[in-house]
């Protein structure tokens, strides 16, 4: 090995870790900064410069639960949001991308593709009739029901994407010998397909999850008190009058932990998941 | 009416996993077949498709819902001309193309740089590329109002702090917010969509084949010439799909506008259809606004949907 490649060597060995480590220490500073906000007092977190050495404390957080106007009915509101219409995703993209995957239908590519522009299309195009409907002609504003359909028709080209490429994983040979040997639809379905597609129901559950879980344009313009959001919550934090910025870091924070412990237990499947399922 | 059927090329049509013998069996088999798609379907037209063909026909009637506004009537193409004639709209589209094309640009360049570090083994490579998927798992409106009110606010948010113990003159006063908000914005949306972009860049690169960058190093290529000639054409179809997908995603940004500027100087199209429906109540201009941007994103969708069916058939 000649001198120079040598030495070219060891640079990469120190300045690629180096500069790896360095650009995540940025990227996630801003995540840190607002954690360590949370947890000042309130006249600490506003200062300049920064008082880095404040004591810490958890009372933002038992504010944000006792205050005249507590986060929790916005908390639950989230809960049910997202959760009701992930199931329902679950429910009705599981059966047709069976349909797509494993039972050949007859130009199948062309009801992918027509799933998938849906999702390309902008949301707010679609707001204006949602909102009109809803407060003038069925009356029910201010209605989680509303936005659970809604959150469900924004995931479902997402997930019938995912259950397709998982689903397609499993191989068309052991359906097929398992129906020549007299196995009913329902016993290949619990005994092969399912064992080999839970990993894949279980990633797109939690993606579909997290994006009803940010979802706020929707939220804002279809709510009000009763079915208001953890993230539209958050946005009524901002103040003028006193120190606010402890208790928003607090509200902040908190509504992003689900979403975080989600997307790092999805981790590996992420990329499959936000890429529409066109990257394993 | 507002889905794409792309034109795709046959060879990129994705093949069905079986042969077309299974298609024999017409009839009652095949219904039986589809029958699992249609709940999926009809509720995808209903709820998603039906509120665009309602904003088409609402883009084209004058309906205001101000108290002392006139009848509803039809207005021909009168809401287009105020799109495109109104300075506040013509600058909402302009500060959305701007938004877009920086954030992807920038985001794009630098999600592949911090993939091709992250491709390489290291002691606490997982713990990197954990933080950098980190800022795209905070709730996109939390990001926003942190971002506005914590880090780039005028006095004590962090950078101001940060520059003030540097030593910058008058770093108090620095108000990014105001006087840059087009780039307090962009800022903010590229730390949130890089590490997205860089999520698939690096599953591109991993897709390679080690073997054959350990030929190009045998037969004397140089990192730069393997970048070029080997990294780059392998990884070009990953750069495509998180580029697509990005402006999608950019294009529809209302989050960060909301949450950081509330559209000061730097209103972008979802922010002015809200504006306008939600507090001037202008539903005509409002509906036409949308269509313009549904008119934009249809142009977009279809080069993605190219680039994902042709990393379909690859897969098939």
């Amino acid at each position: 090995m000649s001198e120079r490649n040598w030495n070219r060597q060891r640079v990469g060995k120190i300045a690629i870790p180096l500069a790896a480590w360095i650009i995540g220490l940025i990227f996630v500073t801003p995540i840190l900064y607002m954690v360590l906000t949370s947890l000042h007092a309130p006249h600490d977190a506003q200062t300049y410069p920064p008082s880095w050495g404040a004591p810490l404390t958890l009372d933002n957080y038992g504010g944000l639960f006792s205050s005249a106007n507590p986060i929790t009915p916005a908390l639950i509101n989230s809960v049910i949001t997202s959760v009701i219409s992930t199931l329902l995703v679950l429910a009705l993209a599981i059966p047709a991308a069976y349909a797509l995957a494993i039972r050949p239908v007859r130009r199948w590519s062309d009801a992918m593709f027509f799933f998938l522009s849906t999702k390309m299309l902008p949301m707010v195009a679609g707001i204006l009739p949602l909102y009109l409907f809803t407060t003038q002609v069925i009356k029910m504003p201010d209605n989680v029901i509303i936005l659970i359909l809604i959150y469900t028709a924004m995931n479902l080209p997402i997930a019938v994407w995912m259950m397709r490429s998982f689903l397609a994983e499993v191989p068309p040979a052991i359906i097929e010998a398992a129906s020549i040997d007299g196995a009913s639809t329902m016993r290949i379905l619990t005994r092969i397909v399912a064992p080999i597609a839970m990993p894949g129901v279980a990633a797109t559950s939690l993606i579909c999850f997290i994006f009803a879980w940010n979802e706020q344009l929707y939220a804002k313009v279809l709510t009000s008190v009763a079915a208001q959001t953890g993230p539209v919550f958050v946005n009524t934090l901002i103040q003028t009058e006193h120190a606010y910025l402890a208790e928003l870091a607090a509200g902040a924070t908190l509504i992003s932990l689900p979403v975080l412990i989600a997307g790092f237990a999805a981790q590996d499947k992420l990329v499959q998941g936000l890429s529409l399922g066109a990257v394993k | 009416m507002a889905s794409v059927t792309a034109d795709l090329p046959a060879a990129a049509k994705p093949a069905a996993s079986r042969p077309p013998e299974a298609y024999k069996k017409w009839g009652r088999e095949s219904w039986k077949r589809r029958a699992p798609l249609l709940p999926a379907l009809v509720f995808l037209i209903v709820v998603t498709q039906l509120p665009f063909v309602a904003t088409l026909v609402m883009s084209f009637m004058s309906w205001s819902a101000q108290p002392d506004a006139p009848e509803k009537s039809f207005a021909g193409l009168d809401n287009f001309k105020t799109v495109f004639t109104t300075a506040a709209y013509r600058g909402a589209v302009l500060t959305t193309i701007e938004m877009t094309v920086v954030v992807v640009g920038v985001s794009a360049l630098l999600a592949l740089g911090i993939a091709m570090l992250l491709n390489h083994a290291f002691i606490g490579r997982g713990v990197v590329r954990t933080m950098m998927i980190a800022p795209f798992l905070i709730v996109p409106i939390a990001a926003a109002v942190f971002w506005g009110n914590g880090i780039l606010m005028t006095g004590f948010g962090l950078v101001d702090g940060v520059l003030g113990q540097l030593g910058v003159p008058g770093a108090q006063d620095i108000a990014f917010l105001t006087d840059h908000p087009k780039l307090a914005i962009e800022i903010e949306l590229i730390w949130q969509w890089t590490p997205f972009m860089m999520l698939i860049l690096l599953a591109g690169l991993q897709s390679q084949d080690p073997e054959v960058l350990e030929a190009a190093s045998i037969d004397g290529c140089n990192g730069w010439q393997t970048f070029v000639h080997m990294t780059l054409p392998h990884v070009r179809r990953y750069l495509e799909l998180s580029v697509v997908l990005g402006t999608i995603f950019i294009v529809q940004n209302f989050d960060s506008v909301l949450g950081m500027t509330g559209g000061l100087n730097s209103t972008n199209i979802p922010y002015a259809v809200y504006e306008t429906f939600y507090s001037a109540k202008d539903y005509g201009v409002a509906s036409a606004l949308g269509v313009v941007v549904v008119v934009g994103s249809l142009i977009i969708a279809t080069f993605a949907l190219r680039v994902v069916s042709s990393l379909l058939e690859e897969e098939n």
